[in-house]
């Protein structure tokens, strides 16, 4: 642990730091551009300049320079003020002056590190260099005359994204960053680099000048498009969320999103249940409030099944569940029925973060990079930076990164291949995921259950035995009860009179021919087609929620916005409707119906990680045949807000079905 | 390199090099390359691999070579690298071509040294022969680009063509240079200074003149 000593003050840094990583515990702000705390260190831009002694008289890169014993750092002093304002000026040479018409200004580096650091005015006199944009993909808008080249993009996809299609050609004053042959990113993480780019270079095509940051009202929120739980913010204006940013939580996101997350919100404002509607002669037809309840009234029998969909908050699914009784409750809609008697057997144990740790990983019927795109990511981390070793069972896809593929067959799980059991044999941290790909044939989960005690993957101190789901509702509805012995088909062949489907839009409407269906949601999608009557709710950004992500850590969001025209928060739609229903439920707001809910499920009252404790159920566990495929066919198209969406329609055509976007001619 | 020729039509380029392959003998070469690095590390064999590829293409057209897009994802597979690795690779090294150039590519240095001893003389000396900045002529004989510092200020002004510098120009030996090339005759390689050898200094050393035929100690002389 060497002591340095910054600006007089003396401390002491772990070994290894450097000595930017020092300055900043002693609490001094060093100006950076190209340094980045999640990306390798490229020590390219020269602005965290500062005076180090013992060393050479010259300021020096605090960014690559080891923290060592005894340093004396001066981020003050005349020498270092100097050397950064030769620097901005610099940078400033050949970055234009268009801020106002840049969508950065207001959270960009440049502005505010020139303001801060800058000497005020230029000397240079000379033509400055332009350069041609650069075709990205649809999420990625470019203006390359603003870039600086601190080359954090380049970074981020290769170490991050594992996509090696972004890099700077040419060299010196022509030095360009590009995508190769500026071909569309094929990535899901594309749009982080839009965060990352500390000029205008890089910015949001779909969120291209729609709004300063400064008119914004930032809402704390909890992303729903996958089961990750991505710690989001909505950035809204009036009535419209107009972008979704990640939160910084080391624990589930690091500070990364998906594109979906991001970019999904457009579908927000389209396609919405804005009134009640009522299925008269096999239409649906506009209707009042009351008329809707009334119609549910006349098929009301004391209880109802309630379809959860992939999205619901725990709120509207209890909601739910105090109205129709807990006999009929389903979460997993596309007819998954696993067993559910152990919670942790069913969930994605060693957490997001543990991911990181395993030193082999096993893949059962999980297509990663679709499913859950930053779990991927962590993944990607172990193998770059701990040389963990990733065998796959399942159709070969692309994941990013290298792994050894066990062919199709499902029997691997019964027998491993020499290779995977050699590496097992010696490996301390083993894992295995086992995805929606394999849980549908019978026998995988207790096979896999198997697997994981044959090779110990549960250990001291170590769990390797993961379940991934990639409904954001998932993990709440199985602690709620929404799973039924046999799963969806076996709660249809009950034949309820009554369901409720809870923005469910991804359930098979015909095994519920025979009952009347209210669908309460937000999006006309499929779910909406199917129902008698339909009861307009409330997005994920237009109510506060409780949402349980894949490996069991219960979060809550925030409302950003208003459901639109008559639709109502979830929960309040169901507690309106149980007056009318003569079984009047106990909450007449939302805390008080978060009282009841931790009551009657304790785990949701406390965020961070539920514990499930470990328990192996017991399951038959013959396996045979071959996984089919993933269950994701169109990443971007995966539910309701998505397919609403204008942008994420553009990215599923372009990138999953590869059609030609001409450009807009200038 | 604003005055560099413009990269052909992607689509052209893979019509004409899309079946690239290393031929028998240079895949021997590039097995040795890379060879020379420890597995795992065989993308270091990258830029040999890129000359080689160029040099066959040349063969290839008759040319100098250049490295069109399905050549260079070519090398990239073959060392199991990502196309845009060996891309930024090629597009940072002067030496590879990323455009056709002729026969013979003329690259003369104007750098200071060779300004001073008279780099425009030689830039003159082309261009009176029809040789034109960053592009071919007509006959497909010479391209001409000019070039920064090739390490050669010893023997000023000197111009590099293919893989052979000449040095100690002037108008005349190098439009003598041109002519013989043109005429499909070697011209003599290197200093083309009657009595010059390599850059030994012309006309008898000016300094250490005491060591010239036998070891001297100067130390007592400081």
């Amino acid at each position: 642990m060497p002591k340095v000593t910054v600006d007089g003050l003396e401390l002491e840094v772990p070994a290894g730091a450097t000595v930017l990583q020092a300055c900043e515990m002693a609490g001094k702000e060093i100006p950076r551009f190209c340094y980045h705390e999640r990306l390798s260190i490229a020590g390219n831009c020269r602005m965290c300049l500062v005076e180090v002694a013992p060393g050479p008289p010259k300021p020096q890169a605090s960014c690559a320079l080891p923290a060592t014993e005894g340093q004396i750092i001066k981020t003050d002093s005349p020498m270092v003020k100097k050397a950064r304002e030769g620097v901005m000026e610099f940078l400033l040479i050949n970055h234009p002056l268009d801020c106002p018409i840049c969508d950065q200004g207001g959270e960009c580096d440049l502005q505010d590190q020139s303001v801060a650091y800058g000497r005020g005015a230029s000397r240079f006199e000379e033509n400055k260099r332009a350069v041609t944009e650069k075709y990205m993909g649809p999420i990625v808008k470019t203006a390359m005359t603003r870039c600086i080249q601190c080359t954090r993009c380049v970074r981020f996809t290769e170490e991050v994204a594992g996509i090696e299609e972004v890099g700077a050609i040419g060299r010196g004053e022509n030095m360009q960053i590009t995508t190769y042959l500026e071909h569309a990113m094929q990535s899901e993480l594309s749009g982080n680099v839009v965060d990352l780019c500390p000029v205008g270079a890089l910015t949001s095509k779909p969120y291209a000048f729609e709004a300063r940051p400064w008119e914004l009202k930032k809402t704390p929120s909890i992303d729903v498009m996958d089961a990750v739980g991505t710690n989001i913010r909505l950035d809204s204006r009036g009535r419209a969320v107009l972008r979704a940013l990640p939160r910084i939580n080391d624990d589930v996101n690091e500070e990364w999103a998906s594109d979906k997350t991001r970019h999904a919100v457009d579908g927000l404002t389209h396609r919405r249940l804005d009134k009640p509607y009522i299925r008269k002669d096999g239409k649906l037809v506009a209707a009042s409030w009351a008329e809707a309840f009334d119609a549910i009234k006349a098929n009301w029998s004391g209880d109802a099944a309630v379809i959860a969909g992939d999205q619901v908050d725990c709120e509207t699914m209890f909601a739910a569940r105090a109205l129709a009784g807990s006999s009929m409750l389903e979460g997993r809609q596309t007819g998954l029925a696993y067993d559910t008697s152990s919670l942790s057997a069913v969930n994605f144990n060693t957490t997001i973060a543990g991911i990181e740790n395993a030193d082999v990983i096993l893949l059962v019927g999980s297509d990663l990079r679709r499913e859950a795109p930053l779990v991927n990511t962590r993944i990607q981390k172990a193998i770059r930076k701990r040389g963990a070793k990733v065998f796959a069972v399942g159709p070969v896809t692309d994941l990013t990164y290298k792994v050894e593929w066990l062919g199709d067959d499902l029997s691997a799980l019964a027998k491993a291949p020499k290779a995977l059991a050699d590496a097992l044999k010696t490996a301390e941290r083993p894992a295995i995921i086992v995805g929606g790909g394999a849980l549908r044939y019978e026998g995988v989960h207790g096979a896999a259950l198997a697997f994981a005690s044959k090779y110990k993957l549960v250990r001291d101190g170590w769990n390797g035995f993961n379940v991934l789901h990639f409904a954001a509702a998932r993990m709440g509805g199985l602690m709620l009860g929404y799973a039924h012995d046999g799963g969806i088909k076996a709660l249809a062949a009950k034949a309820p009179k009554l369901a409720f489907f809870l923005a469910a839009d991804e359930a098979d409407y015909s095994l519920f021919a025979g009952s009347f269906k209210v669908y309460v949601g937000h999006h006309g999608d499929n779910g909406a087609h199917h129902a008698d009557v339909i009861l307009p709710g409330a997005a994920y950004s237009e109510k506060s929620g409780t949402y349980v992500n894949l490996e069991g850590r219960v979060q809550r969001g925030e409302r950003a916005v208003f459901p639109p025209g008559d639709a109502r928060e979830d929960w309040a739609i169901f507690r309106a409707l149980s007056d009318v229903l003569g079984k009047r439920l106990p909450f007449d707001s939302l805390e008080a119906l978060r009282v009841e809910m931790f009551n009657a499920v304790p785990a949701l009252g406390v965020e961070g990680l539920a514990d499930y404790g470990w328990s192996e159920p017991t399951l038959p566990s013959a396996v045979n045949g071959k996984i089919a495929d993933y269950p994701i066919k169109d990443f971007y198209l995966t539910n309701a807000i998505c397919r609403a969406s204008e942008t994420m329609q553009r990215c599923s055509a372009e990138l999953v079905h590869g059609t030609q976007y001409l450009e807009a001619a200038e | 390199m604003a005055d560099a020729a413009h990269t052909p039509n992607e689509a052209d380029a893979r019509a004409q090099f899309g079946a690239f392959a290393f031929s028998a003998e240079n895949k021997k070469t590039a097995d040795i390359y890379i060879g020379r690095y420890p597995a795992g590390r065989q993308q270091s064999a990258v830029m040999a691999l890129l000359d080689l590829a160029q040099r066959q293409v040349g063969e290839e057209t008759q040319t100098q070579g250049w490295l069109p897009v399905p050549v260079i994802e070519y090398v990239a597979s073959y060392l199991g690298m990502p196309y845009m690795r060996a891309y930024e690779v090629a597009t940072f090294y002067t030496m590879y071509n990323l455009a056709p150039v002729g026969r013979f590519h003329v690259q003369v240095c104007g750098t200071t040294p060779c300004m001073l001893r008279g780099s425009d003389d030689i830039m003159a000396a082309c261009k009176n022969r029809g040789l034109v900045k960053g592009a071919t002529t007509p006959d497909g004989m010479f391209t001409l680009n000019e070039v920064e510092c090739m390490g050669n200020c010893a023997s000023a002004p000197m111009v590099q063509i293919n893989d052979d510098n000449y040095e100690d120009l002037d108008y005349d030996s190098m439009s003598a240079i041109l002519q013989d090339l043109s005429d499909g005759k070697q011209p003599k390689v290197g200093t083309q200074l009657p009595g010059r050898h390599t850059v030994e200094p012309y006309g008898g050393a000016t300094t250490l003149q005491a060591m010239v035929d036998k070891n001297h100690d100067y130390r007592g002389e400081y």
